[in-house]
């Protein structure tokens, strides 16, 4: 409705100012998302940069998810660090399994990666709880 | 048509065959890994599918654009034309040459090693180059498909770079700023690559009614705004449930997806002015365009039913999420790109026998998808019932009816490969009589001939 107004007021020829306020309003929530959508950032130490740069170069997550995105193929991974533990981690990350191919990785690479899940584990939960469903339809997630 | 731009055409089009071959086997792939993991791994197949359906959809966006800005300015083709068209092709040559060695490194969508977003950027900004010199020098008050075009150009190139922020360390000393960010473009890119295409339908259908005014009317541009502010918005619902803070989950959820509706009413609008002389004679165009509209409705549906998070929480993270993709590129993008490229190539002017293969190919086409995006569909609430309504936590446990049901998605998908094979093949056909400078190649018993010659004595 508020567009509609807005057009109504501005004719066609005022689309140039109308898209610049776009912009404006474009770079200003951008901003705001980047600066304050995590109010509690927790930085990653060397070992789980190391393993970020492994589970990108070997493209895990054509077939993993964080957070429900990413591939189908195998489980969600955001908490198998706390749900599964470090030994389960390695014993799959160093041989594969049928589907899951072996990645050859080094014994460095390896800890690395578990580094890595352990840090993504300490953002959150990936299952939304039934109460955090509000009555309107959104989440009330409180952050970890 | 220039030498250029043909070449782009047909490398356009061979990405949309490779995307659909690659997205065949890749199906096969995600059912049996043990098989495939000894060649052709699904951790190769899927980067291979997804980046040739992502440089399809912007190539044949560009395409549509570099040929129609020509009419629409008036303008010859430009050395940054050329200079894009080059540098775009090699780039993704060597991008898919990566692949095929297993060397990776970027993130979901662009996977390929980060270094060679670097040229996509320069090609694009050629692009722009080329666009924006050609609008300065014709006219001040141009109709809204200019604008949509400019749109998509700008925010292309503003979404990207946004993808690539994660480079700089800040960006990544925060997982789930991180993540809403990575999504943030993403979801965003999706609505830049819209405008431009929806700008090109909107294009040819004041082309087709002869009428300009569609792509001046209020609504349409009221309709226009509303796609660009959920381009900024709406990408909200890939990241419902981090538990990042709550504005953008609740700013999205409000603006939702309310672009799908421009879309549709400017095709209704269409659908009624349209004569009917003119529709026989684009018959192909309309068909396709037409059938972007059916598709529009189903994905819109789904679209809405996704942007509620009390219901995201049952297909978030399942395949319905890769219904809504598929439905979008495959149904609603490829099927416009699919008509301008022909309204281009002039496919309606093509001989009979061609013009009977397109028609079996469209069919194959609208009846494999429609069972593809059904199984997907079918798929994702069996998974999204029994991992949140029933708990399950075994993955395996939880993925067998799953996997059952994407037998019937895998098989359908060789259909629609076949069915697209059957068009691109024709649109080679007609790109190789405008090679032979006769792009008007009517056999003059074609019954649309006639009809369409009839009514242009009358």
């Amino acid at each position: 409705m508020v567009f509609l107004l807005f057009c109504h007021l501005f004719p066609p020829y005022s689309v140039k100012k109308i898209l610049l306020l776009t912009f404006l309003f474009f770079g200003c929530y951008s901003g705001i998302v980047y600066f304050f959508c995590d109010n509690k950032p927790d930085a990653p130490d060397t070992a789980a940069q190391r393993g970020w740069k492994v589970w990108q170069d070997k493209n895990c997550q054509s077939c993993h998810q964080f957070y429900g995105l990413g591939g189908y193929m195998g489980p969600d991974l955001t908490n198998v660090a706390s749900q599964k533990g470090p030994n389960y981690m390695r014993g799959i990350i160093e041989h594969g399994t049928g589907k899951m191919p072996d990645f050859h990785l080094t014994k460095e690479e390896v800890n690395d990666v578990i580094a890595f899940l352990s840090w993504v584990d300490k953002s959150g939960q990936t299952q939304v709880p039934d109460s955090s469903v509000h009555w309107t339809g959104t989440y009330i997630i409180s952050h970890k | 048509m220039t030498k250029t731009l043909k070449f782009f055409t047909a490398f356009t089009l061979s990405l949309l065959l490779l995307t659909l071959f690659f997205g065949m086997i890749a199906a096969f792939a995600f059912l049996y890994p043990e098989f495939y993991n000894r060649y052709l791994p699904f951790y190769q197949l899927r980067p291979m599918h997804v980046s040739a359906a992502l440089f399809w959809i912007i190539s044949g966006a560009a395409t549509g654009l570099l040929f129609f800005k020509k009419n629409v300015f008036g303008t010859k083709e430009t050395k940054s034309e050329k200079a894009f068209v080059w540098i775009w092709v090699a780039t993704i040559l060597t991008i898919f040459g990566f692949y095929s060695l297993k060397k990776f490194g970027g993130r979901e969508y662009w996977e390929f090693p980060p270094f060679l977003c670097f040229p996509i950027f320069i090609a694009w900004i050629f692009l722009m180059y080329s666009f924006f010199s050609g609008w300065k020098k014709s006219f001040k008050n141009p109709p809204l498909y200019v604008w949509m075009w400019a749109t998509g150009l700008i925010f292309f190139l503003l979404t990207f770079t946004e993808q690539n922020l994660y480079q700089i360390p800040w960006f990544r000393q925060s997982f789930l700023r991180e993540m809403t960010i990575q999504w943030k473009s993403n979801g965003a890119m999706v609505g830049a690559w819209n405008q431009m295409i929806y700008g090109t339908s909107l294009y040819i259908m004041s082309r087709l009614l002869g009428d300009g005014s569609i792509a001046r009317s209020k609504k349409a541009y009221t309709f226009y705004f509303i796609g660009v502010v959920n381009l900024m918005i709406n990408w909200g619902h890939h990241v419902y449930n981090l538990p990042a803070t709550s504005f953008v989950r609740h700013l999205a959820y409000a603006v939702s997806m309310t672009e799908w509706i421009v879309f549709i009413a400017i095709c209704i609008d269409f659908k009624n002015k349209i004569s009917q002389a003119r529709k026989y004679r684009y018959l192909f165009t309309h068909r396709f365009i037409m059938h972007a509209e059916f598709w529009a409705y189903l994905n819109l549906g789904l679209a809405l039913m996704m942007s509620i998070p009390a219901i995201n929480r049952y297909t978030h993270g399942t395949h319905i999420t890769v219904a809504h993709a598929m439905g979008a590129t495959i149904g609603i993008n490829s099927m416009i790109l699919l008509g301008s490229l022909g309204y281009i190539l002039k496919i309606d002017r093509l001989p009979e026998r061609n013009r009977k293969l397109l028609n079996v190919g469209f069919l194959t086409v609208a009846i494999s998808l429609l069972v593809f995006w059904g199984a997907l569909v079918v798929a994702g609430l069996l998974k999204g019932y029994r991992e949140v309504w029933l708990g399950m936590t075994n993955f395996q446990q939880m993925m067998k009816p799953v996997l059952t049901t994407l037998h019937v998605f895998a098989f359908a998908g060789i259909f629609l490969f076949v069915g697209m094979f059957t068009i691109i093949w024709n649109y080679f056909v007609a790109i190789k009589y405008w090679k032979l400078g006769k792009p008007n190649m009517v056999e003059s018993t074609t019954k649309y001939h006639v009809k369409s010659t009839m009514m242009e004595v009358e």
